[in-house]
């Protein structure tokens, strides 16, 4: 079972977090200063798995984030690892090509996301189609529903104020 | 010109669907973006609270400008911050009939509460509604929520529903349905005990993605109950069959790979239902060796499904030529460049370890690679790896191994562990009492405050009672050394607590028992350990006790006793201390030596912590006396377990269960008050002294009766704790993972002499050639350390290089000859006859000497003892020359072929551009962004490569790779 997943950036700036399990605020911030501290440290050649409080960590790094996500001791660690994997190209193809920027501009839309993917800590979709065709089902709800507003001039206009 | 660069920026956010954010927003994205320090972006953040906060108040907030205050909340809480002052208004949002704010709402509340959280109870009713809703979208929501948010107790509110979702016509809902059972399960495994038909249903739900969900769900159930779900065997393995045959829909494809999650989820599920069953096992032989077959092995998720088949082999019943497969890939693992593929490989070693011993030699030097690795994580799975192949030949090694990771590391989570590791080991395996002694000291020494106060327990019981066996002359010999390393020890500053305690037990018990040290001697040095550790308190205890016991041994023996001067302060400021049993304690020291000879022996007994106290917990010697109470007319006694009604505390023993629930808060209801009982009205409450007092005994034998009950404190105390005393007996018994004929075979061949464990160390190599490597290269990397780290762990063919090297000229001559012409059996019994006589006489063998001068000088001038040494590689070190010429030759084109493909070298030259990004991370990358086509419209990006270029940025021509965004 999945119990957390973390995007950090290179500077160890949170981007973007999911708790499977219950922990306190005070417990996720510890979590998040620990393991960002081993593993924005860990050089690139090794491998992408730590051994962190009887829990293993899995993480990758695309560009300048790394996704974490923390499993059990006994778990398939490179399956997981591409679950991240998996994820990365989800959110790659629907957003375009992704980068930091967007997961931190849109990070709700991550979340919506990640929710398709995964789900009380498990895999439960592997189909890319799937999903993508789930959350495009919901976004087009949501498009009809709200109005138009975010033209470009609209958002000169406010940048000029 | 700066705020053209805003626009830009701002451009490039529009355009990527920052929909209906306000500027505000993004100016606070930008702004922590842009913080230098967390300090700064904590002020931003709690300065953005406090905004929130005075917003989210005000009356009749536009439903779209609510939604933003939620997210920036969400925003706000992901950078650690407490957001609860706005849940509320998450809930709310909950509520809304929008189907954009409900999930937004969702969203805002499956991350901000956990389950046990109050507000949950106002979601609850929003759930069961959703649930009935026809949009499939609000279902979907809903569902998503009851993974997050349902507790046990509000289970029966929707599992209803959530049963009735399992029959949608939406294979989404379904799927979310079964996900939602899981956790239910999880949550509450009694709340869907009774669904599980519905699960098998589920199983055969014509799509895919229900029917991977559904294995979520049986493989706990199955982990829990496996003789229930026997007969699905078949039908596990025919829809492994099915997907491993690629019959799913092409969209289950990954790279290239048909549906592995789903591959691996099945494996996992058979690896259960195979365990132990022969007949369940045989009918997936096949399919998971057509798995074998099929794997890509150049993918991370091919591996991935290869490693789950290892697993899956060696937990059913085994099979030898899918055994034989298996040891294939793992040997692809372990010479693999990749650190994820030697973790795989080390770890699936350690599983197939369990039913093929021998496998592990053939990959020793590949095993000590992994130990010696930077990377900290291989390591740990290493030392993991070594645990569970040690049997009593290698034990030493391995322990010293663990010990000096041990010290070396700071983490106290992994410490722990490995400390009590090495302990489990010792107690197994012990070679010999004097080692087991100074290993228990490494561990204590250098990890004594967090190994469990039973392995001091343990250890003390251990040197009391020996080794089971009725030798007790090894026993007292185990005493004697145990009591000598204490005493070199006994100096050093800083002692972990639970040591000393031991140190202080030992040497009460046993320090003046050889009578090779003097009690003052003895007792200068426990009044040492108590001033120089005066704070804690417990150590102190020890400390006086040990003294009480070595002066009650002087008193026995006949000596007399002079008290040293320091040590009757140091009893007479405990008498005077704020702790009680301390003070106890120190009157009772004084009391003892007051005694005379006899009085002193019975009270304290030499060497009888071992014996059994037989404690009268009834206290049967009080009959007469309660009887003629009772006759007098005193009220009988009510025990109090009957008088409070509340804890059952009749046996002592207890006491742990009886803290437990103390502290706990009580579940069961209260009982129903009773009526009185007027003849059951408690008598006014002794003090359980006050009983004793009236006792007609003597007060001679009143106080012996005391101090040894005081003694027995301890000592009791340690007997039952039971500990691990299987585990100590077993110590020289079979060793764990290793049959008896190959450890033999290890003790012989150490044995022997240099030619016939050169015949032995030839003749294993060369049915490990086998495959067809060349051996003819030069095995310059391999160094002798680790050649003899490699023997020493696996008893293997490497032992033979070590030993020529130190012994006498001859002898190299003939082993360096029998290297030479190990395939001719002939030379090498000629030589062994000469070795046999020589070696007789030469010490044994110094491997450390290797690389010293005098040495070479005196016995071999004429020989180079390196040159010795690479005859020897050649023939002995195929496996190493497997190791690493196959992976240099055959295998790396085809490796970096293979990260060509993948994305993995693209993160490296992606890599390159958070170079400049940490100056101001968010202004490069939104420039980043700002350079390529996000998304479809061209005319946008035109523009933006347009603004980029006023900007003055320019993308680097050399590298047009370099700005590829994650995945290029």
């Amino acid at each position: 079972m999945i119990h957390f997943v973390l995007l950090i950036s290179r500077q160890g700036k949170v981007r973007l977090t999911k708790w499977y399990s219950p922990y306190t605020q005070k417990e996720r911030t510890k979590v998040i200063r620990e393991l960002s501290g081993v593993i924005l440290t860990r050089g690139p050649k090794l491998c992408n798995f730590v051994e962190w409080r009887g829990y293993k960590v899995v993480y990758k790094r695309y560009a300048s984030l790394y996704f974490c996500m923390c499993i059990d001791e006994e778990d398939n660690a490179l399956e997981v690892l591409e679950i991240i994997h998996h994820f990365v190209e989800i959110l790659d193809r629907y957003f375009g090509s992704v980068c930091e920027l967007d997961l931190i501009f849109n990070f709700h839309k991550a979340y919506y996301i990640l929710d398709e993917l995964l789900i009380a800590g498990e895999l439960q979709e592997s189909s890319k189609k799937t999903v993508a065709r789930l959350i495009s089902a919901q976004d087009s709800l949501v498009e009809a529903a709200k109005e138009q507003r975010s033209s470009i001039s609209n958002i000169i206009a406010q940048a000029t104020k | 010109m700066e705020q053209l660069k805003t626009i830009g920026r701002e451009l490039a956010m529009g355009s990527q669907g920052g929909f209906g954010q306000s500027k505000e927003f993004l100016d606070l994205v930008k702004s922590i973006g842009e913080a230098r320090s967390k300090a700064e972006e904590d002020r931003i953040v709690l300065h953005e609270i406090e905004t929130l906060k005075r917003r989210i108040a005000e009356p009749d907030i536009p439903k779209r400008k609510m939604k933003e205050y939620i997210i920036r909340l969400v925003y706000v809480e992901m950078l650690g911050h407490d957001a609860s002052f706005g849940y509320i208004h998450a809930v709310k949002m909950t509520h809304d009939d929008s189907l954009l704010l409900k999930r937004t709402g969702y969203l805002a509340v499956t991350l901000f509460l956990n389950e046990d959280h109050d507000l949950i109870i106002l979601i609850v009713n929003t759930i069961q509604k959703d649930l009935r809703s026809d949009n499939y979208l609000v279902v979907c929501a809903a569902l998503n929520a009851v993974c997050r948010l349902i507790n046990e107790e509000t289970i029966p509110a929707v599992l209803p529903q959530v049963v009735e979702l399992l029959g949608h016509t939406k294979e989404g809902v379904r799927k979310k349905a079964i996900m939602a059972l899981h956790r239910f399960y999880h949550k509450s495994p009694s709340s869907v005990s009774h669904l599980v038909s519905n699960f098998r249903k589920r199983l055969c739900d014509n799509d895919p993605g229900v029917m991977g969900a559904t294995l979520c769900p049986l493989f706990d159930l199955i982990s829990v109950d496996v003789n229930s779900y026997k007969d699905l065997v078949v039908s596990f393995v025919s829809i492994l069959k099915q997907v491993a045959e690629r019959r799913l829909p092409k969209g289950y494809d990954y790279h290239q790979m048909p549906a592995p999650f789903i591959q691996i989820r099945l494996l996992k599920i058979l690896a259960l239902l195979g365990s132990g069953d022969k007949l369940a096992s045989e009918s997936m032989y096949t399919v998971i060796g057509d798995i074998f077959r099929k794997c890509d092995s150049l993918s991370n998720i091919g591996n991935a499904v290869l490693y789950e088949c290892i697993c899956c082999v060696s937990s059913i019943y085994p099979n030898p030529k899918l055994l034989e497969s298996a040891a294939e890939v793992i040997s692809r693992f372990l010479k693999s460049d990749s650190h994820n593929l030697k973790y795989l490989g080390i770890d699936a070693l350690g599983r197939l370890i369990k039913i093929s011993p021998e496998i592990a030699e053939q990959h020793q030097l590949a095993v000590i690679d992994c130990l010696e690795d930077p990377d900290d994580t291989l390591k740990r799975k290493t030392f993991e790896l070594l645990y569970k192949m040690t049997k009593s030949s290698n034990v030493e090694v391995i322990v010293n191994r663990m010990i000096d990771y041990m010290i070396s590391i700071n983490d106290n989570h992994f410490k722990t562990y490995i400390a009590s590791r090495c302990v489990e080991l010792a107690e197994q395996f012990a070679p010999s009492n004097h080692w087991f002694i100074q290993t228990m000291n490494k561990v204590f020494e250098h990890a004594g405050d967090l190994v469990n106060i039973k392995v001091a327990h343990n250890l003390m019981r251990l040197i009391a009672e020996g080794f089971g066996e009725d030798d007790d002359a090894a026993d007292s010999q185990l005493r004697s050394s145990a009591v000598e390393s204490y005493l070199l020890i006994i100096g050093e500053p800083k002692l972990p607590s639970v040591f000393l305690q031991v140190i202080c037990w030992v040497l009460g018990e046993y320090g003046t028992a050889d009578g090779k040290y003097s009690a003052s001697y003895i007792t200068g040095k426990l009044c040492d350990v108590a001033e120089a550790y005066s704070n804690d308190e417990t150590v102190k205890v020890y400390a006086v006790t040990a003294l009480m016991k070595i002066y009650a041994f002087e008193i026995a023996a006949g000596r007399k006793v002079d008290m040293l001067d320091e040590c009757q302060s140091l009893v007479e400021e405990l008498s005077a201390s704020h702790s009680t049993d301390l003070q106890q304690r120190a009157y009772e020291l004084q009391a003892v030596i007051s005694l005379d000879a006899r009085a002193v022996e019975s009270i304290m007994p030499s060497d009888a912590s071992c014996e059994d106290i037989e404690i009268d917990e009834n206290l049967s010697f009080l009959n007469s006396y309660v009887q003629q109470a009772l006759e007098n007319g005193a009220q009988p006694y009510i025990p109090e377990s009957e008088r409070s009604g509340m804890l059952n505390i009749s046996n002592f023993r207890s006491q742990d269960q009886l803290e437990v629930s103390m502290h706990g808060l009580r579940f069961e209801a209260y009982e129903l008050p009773k009526p009185p009982v007027p003849s059951r009205i408690p008598p006014p409450l002794l003090a359980p002294s006050a009983e004793l007092v009236p006792v007609s005994e003597p007060s001679y034998s009143r106080e012996t009766h005391q101090v040894a009950t005081v003694t027995s404190v301890s000592d009791a105390g340690s007997l039952e704790l039971k500990l691990r005393l299987d585990g100590v007996q077993r110590k020289w018994g079979k060793p764990t993972y290793s049959s008896p004929a190959s450890s033999t075979s290890n003790s012989s061949s150490q044995n022997t002499v240099n030619g016939t464990t050169q015949v032995d160390g030839a003749g294993n190599v060369n049915s490990k050639a086998r495959t067809t490597y060349d051996s003819r290269r030069p095995q310059v990397e391999i160094s002798p350390e680790k050649q003899k780290l490699a023997a020493s762990l696996f008893g293997g063919p490497s032992q033979t290089e070590k030993r020529p090297t130190s012994a006498s000229h001859k002898v190299a001559k003939a082993s360096s000859h029998a290297a030479e012409k190990s395939q001719a059996p002939k030379a090498v019994v000629v030589s062994n006859e000469v070795t046999v006589e020589k070696t007789n006489h030469q010490p044994p063998p110094d491997l450390l000497d290797l690389g010293e001068p005098t040495v070479a000088t005196s016995s071999a001038p004429l020989v180079d003892p390196f040159k010795q040494l690479e005859g020897l590689l050649d023939t002995t070190q195929v496996t190493s020359t497997v190791n690493h010429g196959a992976v240099g030759a055959t295998e790396s084109p085809d490796i970096i072929s293979l990260y060509a493909n993948t994305p993995a070298s693209v993160q490296s030259s992606s890599a390159e551009i958070s170079v400049p990004a940490n100056k101001d991370d968010i202004n490069v990358t939104s420039t980043l962004a700002t350079q390529f086509t996000k998304g479809p419209n061209p005319k946008d990006a035109l523009e933006k490569d347009a603004l980029v270029r006023q900007l003055g940025v320019t993308p680097s021509s050399q590298n047009p790779n370099l700005f590829r965004d994650l995945l290029g």
